[in-house]
């Protein structure tokens, strides 16, 4: 399930499987069988997972297909018109849709280079990178709606940082609107995204990357290859299961950039921001849990397929490698 | 492929890009209006904190930092706690049961919180958990026991199995094992999932949003977003309350950096 990073798994799992096989050989009648009372241990879990989870995300099916609105007693089951009404008679929801796999790429693209850029300076464990590593890792600890607000002051159109920046500096003509332009707003969304969370997916790229020999450059150089041809040939393919992870990360976090755009955006944002969490949260404030519902699986299978065809895709490229 | 003088420039540019915005935010919180406007890099005139009175006064922000640290109280130990007893358990088990109690516990992780929140309102509503803190605790506890389990589920597979065994033939009872052996062994991991939930927890927006009525009940971080609302772009005070809420998990930050980093790539780890 998980892709281990700058080989501190292995190590661990290799231990295990050499302690392993006497103990399977002896069966089960020592004392070391393991109690039938160890099976109590899971069970609060299990519970809270059944009724707040699993229930929960099961019903959604069901509300689905109903024209509910939450309140009143009675609903019709509407079999797949919910979803029929998303893709075909809601021009809000495509929005969303469009504006969220815009905003997926843009993240996902940045953020992975930025990261990865980042992790390459800083890899070596010296004491100026230590404390940059930390730096740029902070953001990723606040809050969404304490970005948004810091990100909102720099962005706004006549107090803003960027602006008065801008002009202290002479480069007046440079001097933007933002957020307050429909057609730019969405990526100066994600570039807040990247800044908030870049150096945390950095911290994954330098474990990856210190996973890498040494040995293999100092043989590379001394073959003769150049810095660039050692990243494409050493360091990129060695570095993949960690860009696995990072991309698959990346991906549902911007999915999931809801409180973001909120912070940013105000509730309920305008058409240009809103993406698939947001729409379907105002669905649901409009007191539409069926459509809500609806929307909600769209959004869950959207996510799925996405990490789905990531794994596929990172795999191909890795064999050919 | 990077010339030292490169290198230092681009990290030199991406320190300023993130020093910059928390400076003015700093500073900014401590000046008026009309001062921030006239020089959002300039040292504040004067260090009275009245936007600080003022947020923590009149606007429930006060009451909102409380209700913050109630539910974080009781959300992060709760969801350790659950997880570990899961983990523990998956870790001595074999087989079968190991296996499939794992999978099923951890399936969660793929279910975004979007995608149940219609049946959790309606659930919450019958249970009259609406508009309590309880609501929202136990909201943070299920979302978060899926990636709890993976993170000390995994670690505890990691520690071998011969502790275990030892113990149980001295005949000790899988409690007494889980409590004085598993548990102690496990502090790494603990602390850097508790550090993990703790800003998962702390910051969590959406429950608050859908659950929350009445304005006394908020957490931070929704009390912030009504308050956006209210005060447009009066900045310092909204500056005061970003502050505010992130003070908590700064100071932890500056102690416990090495567990964060720990508990937040452990999450990004999940993939």
């Amino acid at each position: 399930m998980s892709v281990s990073i700058g080989g501190a798994k292995p190590a661990s799992e290799s231990r295990r499987s050499k302690a392993s096989p006497p103990h399977d050989q002896k069966k089960r009648k020592s004392p070391t069988r393991v109690s039938p009372a160890l099976y109590l241990f899971p069970l609060p879990a299990i519970a809270v997972t059944l009724v707040f989870l699993v229930m929960p995300t099961l019903q959604a099916f069901q509300y689905a297909l109903t024209d509910w609105n939450g309140f009143s007693a009675a609903f019709n089951y509407v079999g797949l018109d919910n979803f029929v009404r998303a893709f075909t008679g809601d021009s809000l929801f495509t929005n969303a849709l469009a504006n969220n796999l815009k905003f997926m790429l843009v993240v996902v693209i940045f953020q992975t280079v930025v990261s990865l850029v980042l992790a390459m300076m800083l890899t070596k464990n010296s004491r100026g990178s230590i404390l940059l590593r930390a730096l740029f890792f902070f953001p990723t600890i606040l809050s969404s709606v304490s970005v948004a607000f810091i990100w909102k002051f720099i962005y706004d159109p006549n107090f803003g940082l960027a602006n008065s920046t801008l002009g202290a500096v002479g480069l007046d003509s440079l001097q933007g609107s933002y957020l307050g332009d429909d057609a730019q707003a969405l990526y100066w969304v994600a570039a807040t995204q990247v800044w908030f969370h870049a150096g945390q997916m950095m911290v994954v790229f330098v474990a990856g990357l210190q996973g890498i020999p040494r040995e293999l450059y100092e043989a590379a150089e001394i073959d003769g290859a150049g810095k660039w041809q050692q990243f494409t040939s050493i360091t990129w393919p060695l570095v993949a299961p960690a860009t696995a992870i990072v991309v698959a990360y990346t991906t549902i976090q911007s999915f999931k950039a809801f409180d973001l755009i909120l912070g940013i955006a105000g509730n309920p944002p305008k058409a240009s921001l809103d993406i698939l969490s947001t729409r379907i949260y105002s669905s649901f404030a409009n007191a539409e849990f069926g459509y809500a519902a609806a929307q909600s699986i769209i959004f869950m299978a959207l996510i799925a397929l996405v990490t789905w065809l990531q794994r596929r895709v990172l795999r191909l490229t890795q064999k050919q490698e | 492929m990077l010339t030292s003088l490169t290198r230092r420039g681009f990290l030199a540019v991406y320190a300023i890009i993130i020093i910059v915005p928390l400076t003015v935010v700093i500073f900014g919180s401590f000046k008026s209006t009309q001062e921030l406007f006239d020089g959002p890099f300039s040292f504040p005139q004067s260090l009275a904190p009245d936007a600080y009175v003022e947020v923590l006064g009149g606007q429930n922000l006060g009451r909102s930092f409380m209700n913050s640290v109630i539910v974080s109280a009781c959300s992060v130990p709760i969801t350790l706690f659950l997880a570990s007893l899961a983990g523990y358990a998956v870790a001595r088990m074999r087989g079968f049961w190991s296996w499939a109690i794992f999978g099923f516990l951890v399936l969660g992780m793929a279910i975004p919180a979007q995608a149940n929140m219609v049946p959790l309102y309606v659930l919450f509503q019958r249970m009259g958990l609406l508009d309590t803190l309880l609501g929202l605790v136990l909201a943070n506890v299920v979302s978060t026991l899926p990636i709890a389990v993976f993170i000390l589920g995994g670690f505890m597979r990691t520690l071998p199995r011969e502790l275990y065994e030892a113990s149980a033939i001295d005949g000790t009872s899988p409690w007494r094992t889980y409590a004085s052996i598993a548990m102690p062994l496990s502090a790494p991991s603990l602390a850097a999932a508790g550090i993990f939930l703790f800003v998962i927890h702390w910051n969590e927006l959406l429950y608050p949003l859908l659950f929350i009525q009445s304005p006394e009940n908020r957490t931070l971080p929704l009390a912030l977003l009504s308050f956006q609302g209210e005060f447009q772009t009066d900045y310092p005070l909204l500056f005061a309350g970003v502050i505010m809420a992130s003070l908590p998990v700064v100071v932890a930050y500056i102690f416990l950096q090495r567990y964060f980093v720990a508990g937040i790539t452990a999450g990004a780890n999940k993939g």
